[in-house]
């Protein structure tokens, strides 16, 4: 380990591409074009740097490592406090990760006000690292909800028809649960006399307080999961936001919200996450089976996608509140999974979509005849969502619902379901979109994957099969921190006197 | 060389995966075919030198594969004499299948795609009988099954190609839901999901069990101690002690037998899987994959033999299977499927052997099976290739003088399959008939009743297919009976071989797989409880008894030949007569509308519910679109407060004003 403060470089590197873009003048092709670059050479520097976290990361230390700490507000008070563990430092992988691509697919299809979107991006990225590195609860909020302005933007700006409708329903419905959390957070500051997230994590909580705090958390949480009920703006974003804007809006922006659980509600308020644990795996398979019999109608490719999410974030919710190593260990692993997978889904969408310009399902068919490798890369992505052993999506769901099965069979049993039920949706639309004869005339001289594309689409094949073949590099990296936190969380609750639950959960 | 057995198809499926197009369909297929040759040759010399040796279990670990917790799991190769049987069996179809499929699918314009996914199908099929761990055996379990769903819709322009692919794919989810939940059943009863574990932590069972059972008032406390009358595990509202808790984990796992191997309720994937090329039907859903389940059960045994009622229910759901298929098998007119029938039917025999504790038999027909079903259905191939891809058994016949070696071939493999003194299947399947009478479950004696009707049943579909297709008038157009030829050597090979299987393969294995040597062969693979003596007790039975199969054999073949040869117009008044039977069989016990009812078109309903009135006019209505509807509504009426008349203003100032004097004169300011 180094003094470099690495966390704070990678943060805000985006932001100088950002800068770097300000100074371009958007108004000929040329000009565009460099914008465009800059802001992929950004990010690519900024995940090649990145890396050197993972590099530097000591995977046999559960507590807070790489940790920069700065006076910032207040005398003895708000502190600019960066730092990474095991459950956190593979999301800040995944976002860098995500980038270069997002910026990548965004080069033909985004044609107007280049610049604007370049920044927009950039800046994203800078405030969804900084959720991932910040240890002080304001700076968590600033990066939290900071995030949710460029994204109003992306969708709104550059999104389909019924953008605005979709973007004002994406922050009404986030506005309002991190309004509660504020809340929450101050009446943590009363409590506790810290915003410092290492110091809250040692704080013992009252119980009946936990109880609020928790709820206040997860209405936030909640909807940036998104959790069933409380869903809807997602298919509605997905469908009018670009084809970037999906894949970041399902690869990592719904992983806040896993991130969340797992940060506050689990290790700071466990007493409650007990008691609403039972809450959590209801709505959870509510949301398995409700979306997934959702998505089996859908008739827009990208609205079943979307479905689809909802319906995998609830194996991740379950796992959490299962809180034990298998269930924690599988829902970081689902999220990583599904950063990859959806991404990749939502991308094989936009390839169809830039030839077309239309997501209706039933204006596709046969296109397996034109495109072969479209429907190889298609098929991976298609059968590592419905979790096939072999691709990544099924070792978080396998880890999951073993999780819960230890905790309550019944939640398992519902889940489980949901593996039929995904198989349902995902090969109809397969069946739909690419097999049969091609017969509708437009699709005639429908082109195969350019090298941009396949650029974009085969390293997250190559990813999705090694870590289904091979996913120990990520149990490496988050062993120790889940264990520390199952631990803790054992241990919170026999304190507690909640010895019947505890037992149940030890394993 | 464990791991070049298993890992040569996965080499050969990146190679013509991969590079396909660049080699060319000749070299894919030549180099595909070698590296199966290579395989099955090393899998027969394990099969001896280890087979036959003094060898024990062995364990190849490959790679960590996941580790949370309690959790480990790696992707390691067991080898032992069940995993041997199977490589044999698995590889040697496989390869006769890839040589066969040269010149089966000599005009298709996509044959390395072809070969790829044989070869995955393979390299699937090893991982799940090499598996080490219930995890690995369900990777491999899912792997077959996406390879199964890639073959079945391999002509993807064909609509029901692709029903069939998808039907296939989530009928037999249908049946992982239950072995993935009773993988994490048996995690949760053993703490593990490694074979070794699991068999020890069974065992310790079986000794607190049995103890138990023996002697239950005295050992009643020691029971205790041991921890078997604990509550060990909560299923679905259950508290369950250790016996329940197995039942259930048992069952569960053979949910997903059932769905992998077609049993009834789970089997209506098998016959529209025959939409996919014939050396598929061959390959997989009659040698291999579909015997998967039963693979599984002999793996388990351990566990199974812990649960008398589970097996009772196996051997119930097997007889019934094998009744209920070998009824359809009678009417059906398309040739493959009466041999899917005839497939679904003989996999009800093994689980009804591996319900009565007769898990040798069950192996061994599985053994026995794969030989003369491949070639029934090769056979059948050769056949739909001679005739212009016809499959209808209507539109053949007489076909015995053009193609007189397959003719030869589908007798050989039709007597096995019946059961003809000293073919193959003699052996197997009336071992089983024996078991199912020597048996001990309550459901024993009704298995062998089931057994042996369908033995007759059997007998007749087989022979009416013969009659139907290779005697008689021919009833085929004339060009395209002019066109009938015998296949190409590259065919008729891989016939010849199965062939031999067929007839020998029953009166060779016999004494190692169920007769004297079967201690010495099997070597503990296959594990039966101290309370099982079924092999012992089959060989003891009336002599009535164990010539009845022969009998009914016999009695299904003069039936088929008054039927089919000397009054071929019985068949027809007969269905007139009994036209409801008759609809009823034809339409395979009305299985299909019964699902599409209960399940699929439920399921879009519910589903266009949820979306629409659930999300869109609940959820959506009361929310975000319920807020700014209301906030429209509140600013619509506040709008209408700012009339622009100075007057209002002034009086609503006014009565402000008034209001704020009444309240402080009132005391409300003190």
């Amino acid at each position: 380990m180094t003094d470099w403060p690495i966390l704070s470089t990678v943060t805000f590197l985006p932001l100088v591409g950002a800068l770097l873009i300000l100074f371009i003048k958007d108004d000929n092709e040329l000009a565009r074009r460099n914008v465009r670059n800059v802001a992929l050479l950004t990010t690519v520097f900024t995940f090649i740097v990145s890396l050197w976290i993972w590099i530097d990361f000591d995977p046999s230390n559960p507590g807070f490592q790489m940790v920069e700490k700065v006076r910032w507000l207040g005398d003895d008070g708000i502190t600019y406090h960066m730092g990474v563990d095991g459950i956190s430092m593979l999301f800040v992988i995944l976002t860098t990760f995500l980038m270069p691509i997002c910026i990548l697919a965004s080069f033909e299809s985004v044609k107007t006000r280049v610049k604007d979107y370049m920044i927009a991006f950039l800046v994203l990225e800078t405030l969804v690292i900084g959720v991932f590195c910040s240890l002080d609860l304001v700076l968590f909020y600033i990066f939290f909800e900071g995030g949710l302005i460029p994204m109003f933007l992306i969708i709104g700006v550059w999104g389909g028809k019924r953008r605005i409708y979709a973007s004002y329903k994406f922050f009404l419905y986030t506005f309002l649960g991190s309004v509660l959390m504020l809340i929450a957070m101050m009446a943590m500051y009363w409590n506790a006399g810290t915003t410092s997230i290492p110091e809250l994590l040692q704080h013992p909580f009252p119980a009946e307080m936990q109880t609020w705090l928790w709820l206040a958390f997860f209405a936030s949480f909640a909807v940036k999961m998104p959790m069933w009920p409380v869903h809807t703006w997602l298919p509605d974003a997905h469908v009018e936001a670009p084809t970037a804007g999906s894949v970041i809006l399902a690869g990592i922006l719904l992983k806040l919200g896993g991130y969340g659980f797992l940060r506050f509600s689990l290790p700071m308020f466990p007493i409650a996450s007990a008691d609403f644990a039972p809450f959590v795996f209801t709505l959870s398979v509510v949301a398995i089976i409700y979306t997934s019999l959702v998505a089996l109608m859908q008739e827009d490719i990208k609205k079943l996608i979307a479905y689809s999410s909802v319906a995998h974030m609830g194996f991740v919710t379950m796992g959490i509140f299962a809180a034990n190593q298998q269930g924690v260990e599988g829902a970081i692993f689902q999220m990583l999974s599904h950063g990859l997978v959806s991404g990749a889904l939502f991308l094989c969408v936009g390839v169809v979509y830039d030839r077309m310009h239309t997501r209706e399902i039933a204006a596709y068919g046969g296109l397996v005849n034109r495109m072969p490798h479209y429907a190889v890369v298609m098929l991976i992505f298609t059968m590592a969502n419905v979790g096939l052993p072999g691709t990544s999506g099924f070792v978080g769901e396998f880890l999951t619902m073993l999780a819960v099965y230890k905790v309550n069979t019944w939640v398992a049993i519902f889940a489980a379901t949901g593996v039929i039920l995904s198989a349902a949706y995902a090969l109809w639309l397969y069946r739909r979109v690419i097999f049969g004869a091609l017969e509708k005339e437009s699709l005639r001289s429908i082109l195969d994957l350019s090298g941009r594309e396949k650029l974009l689409l085969y390293p997250l094949v190559v990813l999705v099969i090694f870590f289904g073949v091979y996913p120990m590099p990520v149990f490496h990296v988050t062993a120790a921190s889940v264990e520390h936190l199952v631990t803790s969380y054992t241990a919170a609750l026999e304190a507690n006197g909640a010895h019947t639950v505890a037992a149940a959960l030890a394993q | 060389m464990y791991t070049i057995i298993v890992l040569l198809p996965l080499a050969g499926f990146l190679i013509a995966g991969l590079f396909g197009k660049q080699l060319g369909a000749k070299a894919c297929e030549y180099t595909l075919c070698s590296f199966m040759v290579v395989a099955a040759v090393l899998s027969w010399i394990a099969f001896i030198s280890f087979g036959f040796g003094e060898g024990e279990t062995l364990r190849v670990p490959l790679l960590q594969w996941i580790q949370s917790g309690g959790l480990d799991v790696s992707w390691s190769l067991r080898i032992d004499r069940l995993t041997l049987v199977m490589l044999v069996v698995v590889n040697t179809v496989s390869t006769l299948v890839h040589i066969y499929s040269i010149g089966y699918m000599h005009h298709d314009p996509h044959r390395p795609r072809f070969f790829a996914y044989l070869s995955l199908f393979t390299f699937a099929m090893l991982m799940l009988v090499t598996s080490n761990n219930l995890v690995q055996m369900f990777f491999g379990w899912e792997g077959v099954g996406l390879a199964s769903y890639l073959l079945i819709g391999f002509w993807y322009q064909k609509p029901s190609a692709n029903a069939a692919a998808m039907k296939a794919f989530i009928v037999n989810r249908v049946g992982d839901f239950g072995f993935a939940l009773g993988i994490f059943g048996i995690f949760v009863l053993f703490g593990s999901v490694n074979f070794d574990t699991i068999f020890a932590g069974a065992a310790d069972v079986a000794a607190t069990l049995g103890g138990g059972a023996a002697h239950s008032a005295a050992e009643a406390g020691a029971q205790a101690a041991h921890g078997a009358g604990d509550i060990v595990m909560t299923f679905a509202g259950y508290a369950l002690t250790m016996g329940g808790a197995v039942t259930v984990v048992c069952l569960l796992l053979f949910m997903g037998a059932m769905g992998k191997s077609a049993q009834l309720g789970l089997h209506t994937w098998l016959p529209d899987a025959m939409e996919g090329p014939t050396p598929v039907s061959a390959l997989i859903h009659a040698a291999t994959m579909v015997t998967a389940g039963v693979f599984m059960l002999a793996r388990m045994s351990p566990v199974f033999e812990l649960s008398s009622t589970a097996l009772t229910f196996v051997t119930f759901i097997g007889a019934t299977t094998a009744f209920f298929a070998a009824t359809v098998g009678l009417v059906q007119n398309d040739i493959k499927r009466v041999i899917a029938y005839s497939t679904c039917s003989q996999l009800g025999y093994m689980f009804t052997a591996l319900g009565v504790g007769a898990y040798g038999p069950a192996i061994f027909h599985l053994f026995t099976h794969a030989f003369f079903k491949a070639l029934l259905f090769l056979g059948a191939g050769s056949v739909i290739h001679a005739v212009s891809d016809e499959q209808d058994m209507r539109r053949m016949g007489g076909l015995r003088k053009h193609i007189p070696i397959t003719y030869w071939m589908m007798v050989i493999g039709s007597l096995a399959l019946t059961g003809f003194p000293f073919t193959a299947g003699y052996y197997s399947k009336d071992a089983i008939i024996e078991a199912a009478y020597a048996g001990h479950n309550s459901f024993a004696l009704y298995g062998w009743g089931m057994t042996v009707i369908a033995a007759a049943l059997t007998s007749f579909y087989s022979w009416r297919l013969l009659f139907m297709t290779f005697h008689g008038k021919p009833r085929a157009a004339a060009d395209v009976m002019h066109h009938v030829h015998e296949s190409p050597a590259v065919m008729l090979v891989p016939l010849f071989v199965l062939a031999a299987g067929a007839l020998f393969a029953g009166i060779v294995f016999e004494h190692a797989f169920i007769g004297e040597g079967y201690e010495h062969f099997w070597h503990a693979a296959l594990y039966t409880g101290t309370n099982n003596h079924v092999l012992h007790d089959m060989h003891a039975i009336p002599f009535l008894v164990s010539f009845l199969p022969t009998l009914m054999m016999v009695g299904g073949f003069l039936v088929a030949y008054v039927m089919y040869i000397s009054r071929p117009s019985l068949p027809k008044d007969l269905a007139t007569r009994n036209r409801g039977l008759y609809l009823f069989l034809l339409n395979k016990w009305y299985f299909d509308e019964l699902y599409d009812f209960l399940f699929v078109q439920p399921a879009k309903r519910i589903g266009r519910t949820l979306w629409k009135t659930g999300d869109g006019k609940i959820i959506d209505g009361l929310g975000p679109d319920g807020v700014s509807a209301r906030v429209l509504d509140v600013t619509g009426r506040v709008v209408r407060l700012q009339s622009g008349y100075l007057y209002h203003y002034a009086f609503a100032m006014l009565i402000g004003v008034a209001a704020l004097v009444t309240w402080g004169m009132l005391g409300g300011a003190n």
